[in-house]
């Protein structure tokens, strides 16, 4: 059988690899989206001192440290059993709302974005944050670059560096905020919800004013229908920092709600031979296999699944996007709230509009005067024993989950990490776009990369989603027919 | 290279986080020099340029190749060979490529324990079967190829030949600034280069000279662990007793960990004429524990140490947090089974 | 006749006392295992923990470290340092999996030629026992239970 390699994908966090099998009339039989790469967080963190976590899980990815610094924080918290003071949360939540501006800003203007800027069978050699740059202009690159360079200034401000920060402490922060701090703060807030405001309307002007592209997203090919899962607060708005996680189902109601202690209970974990990472999917439906519907346990988390999950958005300016959005993509509205977009593609405006909340809540933060609080350090006396801590990471539901001995040294840890969450979809994604785009053998550059456009939406971080590190040994060898029936089996090391 | 022909810039992720890329990145509007100055030809992050590109390129093509990430499966290594050819200078960019970094933490645990925990035995794994991914799996369409896992994680100067190194996890964004700026100079204007082998974009002292708390004289008698202690902002970390690798440390940071109040983890690596950081750290730390003196009994004075030992948690994940595969013993015994 | 196993101990030994011990050992001809190779510093605070790393890594099977008691240091207190460092690095090497036996610290003056020579037999007998370390091969060759071959490029 003819196949299409694509090696490596392009233009996200990580590694990974796409073979595209045709069939003798050049159309596509299957696709398969593999992960070759993997670490072993899980097992070296055992061994190690707790508080340590939110260092080493920094390491699990230099894109969005900040969430994984989150979750360990947060899983410290419940390892020791403190509750965090009010003002320890509010800075928290600032904090990681300047890393939300700063990470979204990057995947829509240097990851996913040159698609639409340049469009997805431009020059590859252009295709990129440079060659948006050249096309839009200097004086918009600026903006991207000043976006960025101001929201890294804050996160180095209170978490002590600007890429792998280290102030997360069990119950606490190590460093409180000063008033000068605040008003740089304040002034960046403001400029980071005029930038998101701004990004906003230039995904109008060069994406849904262009036919061409609006067809795209809500082609069938770049379509599925799944479970959406995010985290809400007490009125179902969107939170990153804190909340319950809740899923949607594709018919627009609600399906569950469960703080994350209560993780195991929903979510179950599955192994591929040819790939390093796993397939999470909801329990209590059960894995179908790589499909769509009401019946398939397969669900996503990434922006467009947030909105999809909540009810709304706790801000403003965000929330009239966010109807916007729904109306535009022609939602109606269901016992209250939207039925969901399915259409892959909307992710990208989907992230601005998460884009613009972050900002407008790092400004509700930076304004409360509780933020200045000296005393975020408390000293811990409880004995730690268990405990699981999870955030809204930019690329999904993250969840860490820690068990120690007495003095506070790693004994279990486990791990599901935001693109993890999206592993089937991606992989369903990728398939149908390649199915979508290829007819009778017909392949180009630009082809490809309009396939590897089905991935880039979700944003994936490879190197979150393969923390983990397998052995070798039992190896299992299943022969198919032409036909997908089993005919033989060959194993070793297998009991 | 012709008049109008650009010097060529690759980067490129071994086992990584990507922090390096955030970290070029983050030189801000510098970046726009970088694109005047240089064509990127392979940066699997940012641009669409495939292996299949890379493999057609002449040797030696590009100019500077900036690889970050540890070698930890067989990917990483014949991406590595394979750069080197196709690369003039090749720089072990970032902790990982330097010294293992944290994917060399794995280092003291064992290939098998690491199978069963994510494959087999946590908490959410649904895998009645005990299926594993292998290196070639026989598919109705064909076959798909996964890379062969290494058993001990090697940095990038253990694998190829490397012209220089940039420590840091991750490099500090104006050091990476200061040494492009160097290779360009080298590149465009013929400046001499630094001497192979040289480590660029940090000093070569320890961190305590660019950390502003005050130092005194250290005699520690116990060790907080971060939560245990809210420390003084203006003392030393270490002598209020929380441990800090300040001393065992190459400069070049800044100090930014002990500034926030939290001990340095020693990511710049080990400083100049040091070739086991985490020794070094052990022998220093152990020098200014103050438990006991000579006038006691033996049995005494050695229960007096071990007490302030004990609040040292977990020595080799601290000391070698970062610098696992530059350590002398390099991995855990026992990783094979078989000794 | 099979080989027994000999196992290769470094001595770390201090110039005024453990060192003169052992020569003081050589001139009463007192009879102990060979396995000892001994090595003069000046003190054993000298003893910096990359010595016995190194020692373990190419090729040694054990390390001692032999100082002057405490309070009899011609250094005052260098002693205490080594006892502090020893101890510590104790603690690290069992992170390695490296056996508590293989590395072990002996306070011996000038006229303790006895204290030395049984201290090196019972070592050696307790290495013995625990097999040969060679780090080099057992632990770092091969990277693997199956050399990787690599792509031709």
């Amino acid at each position: 059988m003819e196949r299409i390699t694509i090696d490596p994908i392009t233009r996200l966090e990580g590694h990974g690899k796409i073979e595209i099998f045709l069939d003798k009339n050049g159309n596509v039989e299957n696709a398969y989206l593999q992960i070759p790469e993997l670490r072993g967080f899980e097992q070296f963190s055992i061994g190690r001192p707790a508080e340590e976590m939110p260092r080493i899980t920094n390491r699990i990815c230099g894109v969005c440290p900040e969430a994984h610094h989150m979750a360990a924080t947060k899983a410290l918290d419940a390892l020791f059993d403190v509750e965090p003071s009010s003002a320890v949360k509010k800075l928290r939540e600032l904090f990681y709302c300047s890393f939300y501006v700063t990470d979204h800003t990057v995947h829509f203007y240097a990851l996913g974005g040159p698609d639409f800027v340049l469009g997805p069978d431009s020059d590859p050699a252009e295709r990129n944050i440079l060659g948006v740059i050249h096309k839009v202009g200097v004086d918009i690159g600026i903006q991207v670059i000043e976006c960025r360079k101001r929201n890294h200034e804050v996160i180095k401000m209170l978490g002590g560096r600007g890429i792998h920060p280290v102030a997360g402490l069990p119950g606490g922060w190590s460093k409180s905020m000063t008033k000068d701090e605040q008003k740089i703060i304040l002034e960046y807030a403001q400029q980071n919800v005029d930038f998101a405001l701004f990004s906003l309307k230039l995904f109008d002007d060069v994406v849904l004013a262009n036919q061409a592209y609006v067809d795209l997203i809500v082609s069938d090919a770049f379509t599925h229908e799944t479970y959406y899962m995010g985290t809400v607060d007490e009125k179902n708005l969107i939170n990153f920092y804190d909340g319950m996680i809740r899923v949607t189902g594709p018919d627009g109601k609600e399906f569950v709600q469960y703080p994350a202690n209560d993780y195991t209970q929903h979510i179950a974990e599955r192994v591929e031979p040819w790939s390093y990472l796993k397939f999470p999917y909801l329990k209590n439906i059960g894995w179908k296999g790589f499909v769509d519907g009401m019946d398939s346990g397969v669900y996503c988390a990434t922006p467009l699944s947030r909105l999809n999950a909540a009810d709304g958005m706790a801000t403003p300016k965000a929330q009239e996007h966010f109807d916007r959005f729904y109306e535009t993509l022609g939602s109606k509205k269901s016992d209250g709230r939207y039925l969901p977009v399915h259409h892959r593609l909307a992710t990208h405006w989907a992230r601005l509009i998460e884009l613009l909340y972050a900002a407008e809540r790092m400004q509700e933060l930076a304004k409360d005067p509780e933020i200045l609080d000296p005393n975020v350090r408390p000293i811990i006396t409880n004995t730690p024993t268990e405990g699981v801590g999870s955030v809204e990471a930019p690329r999904g539901t993250l969840t860490h989950h820690y068990k120690t001995d007495e003095n506070g040294i790693l004994t279990d840890v486990n791990l599901i990490v935001g693109t993890t969450n999206n592993y089937a979809p991606i992989a369903m994604s990728i398939k149908k776009a390649a199915q979508g785009l290829i007819k009778n053998g017909k392949v180009t550059e630009g082809l490809l990369n309009t396939i590897e456009m089905a991935f880039r939406n979700y944003d994936p971080c490879m190197s979150c989603a393969t923390h983990s590190l397998p052995g070798q040994m039992p190896l299992e060898i299943q022969i198919h027919d032409a036909d997908g029936n089993l005919i033989d089996t060959l194993s070793q090391y297998i009991d | 290279m012709g008049a109008k022909e650009k010097p060529k810039l690759a980067m490129y992720w071994a086992s990584a986080c990507g922090g390096c890329e955030i970290s070029v990145l983050n030189i801000h509007e510098n970046i726009l020099t970088v694109d005047e100055v240089f064509d990127i030809v392979f940066f699997p992050c940012i641009a669409d340029f495939k292996v299949k590109d890379l493999e057609s390129y002449p040797d030696g093509y590009i100019d500077i190749c900036l690889f970050n990430g540890a070698i930890r499966n067989s990917e990483n290594e014949e991406m590595a060979h394979l750069l080197r050819k196709k690369s003039k200078i090749l720089v072990a960019f970032g902790s990982c490529a330097y010294e293992g970094c944290i994917p060399a933490l794995s280092n003291l645990t064992t290939k098998d324990a690491t199978f069963d925990k994510v494959y087999l035995n946590n908490p959410s794994i649904d895998n009645p079967e005990g299926i594993l991914p292998q290196v070639v799996t026989k598919v109705a369409e064909g076959e798909l190829t996964l890379p062969a896992f290494y058993h001990t994680v090697k940095s990038l100067d253990q694998t190829i030949d490397v012209d220089y190194y940039l420590p840091g996890c991750p490099p500090e964004p104006h050091q990476i600034w200061a040494v492009l700026q160097v290779v360009v100079g080298a590149l465009l204007e013929g400046n001499p280069l630094p001497p192979a082998g040289a480590i660029l974009g940090a000093g070569t002292t320890a961190v305590c000279e660019e950390c502003e708390r005050e130092k005194g004289e250290k005699t520690i008698d116990r060790f907080y662990r971060p939560y245990q202690l809210d420390p003084d902002p203006n003392q030393c970390l270490l002598e209020q007793g929380i441990i800090c690798m300040g001393i065992a440390t190459r400069s070049g940071c800044g100090a930014l960990c002990p500034s926030v109040g939290i001990g340095c983890r020693g990511c710049y690596g080990p400083p100049d004429g040091v070739i086991d950081q985490g020794a070094k750290m052990l022998s220093a730390l152990a020098s200014v524990i103050d438990a006991g003196d000579e006038t006691m009994e033996d049995d005494e004075l050695e229960q007096k140490i071990q007490a302030v030992i004990d609040t040292i948690p977990d020595p080799a994940g601290t000391f070698y947090r970062f610098s696992m595969a530059h350590s002398i013993l390099r991995r855990v015994k026992n990783g094979k089974g078989d000794s | 006749m099979s080989e027994q196993f000999e196992p290769v101990i470094v001595g770390f030994l201090c110039n005024w006392c453990s060192y003169r011990a052992a020569d003081l050992a050589g001139t009463a001809r007192i009879k102990y295992a060979p396995n000892l190779r001994p090595i003069r510093v000046m003190c054993s605070g000298r003893v910096d923990p990359q010595f016995v790393l190194q020692a373990l890594r190419s090729g040694a099977d054990g390390v001692l470290i032999a100082g002057c008691h405490p309070g009899e240091c011609h250094y005052v207190n260098g002693n205490i340092k080594a006892l502090q460092r020893f101890l510590l690095l104790k603690k690290t090497l069992s992170q390695w999996g490296i056996e508590d036996e293989r590395v072990q610290l002996l306070w011996a003056s000038a006229s303790e030629g006895i204290v030395l020579a049984e201290r090196v037999n019972k070592m050696t007998e307790e290495i013995r026992a625990l097999g040969p370390l060679r780090w080099h091969d057992k632990v770092l060759g091969d990277n693997g239970a199956i050399p990787i071959p690599v792509k031709e490029i």
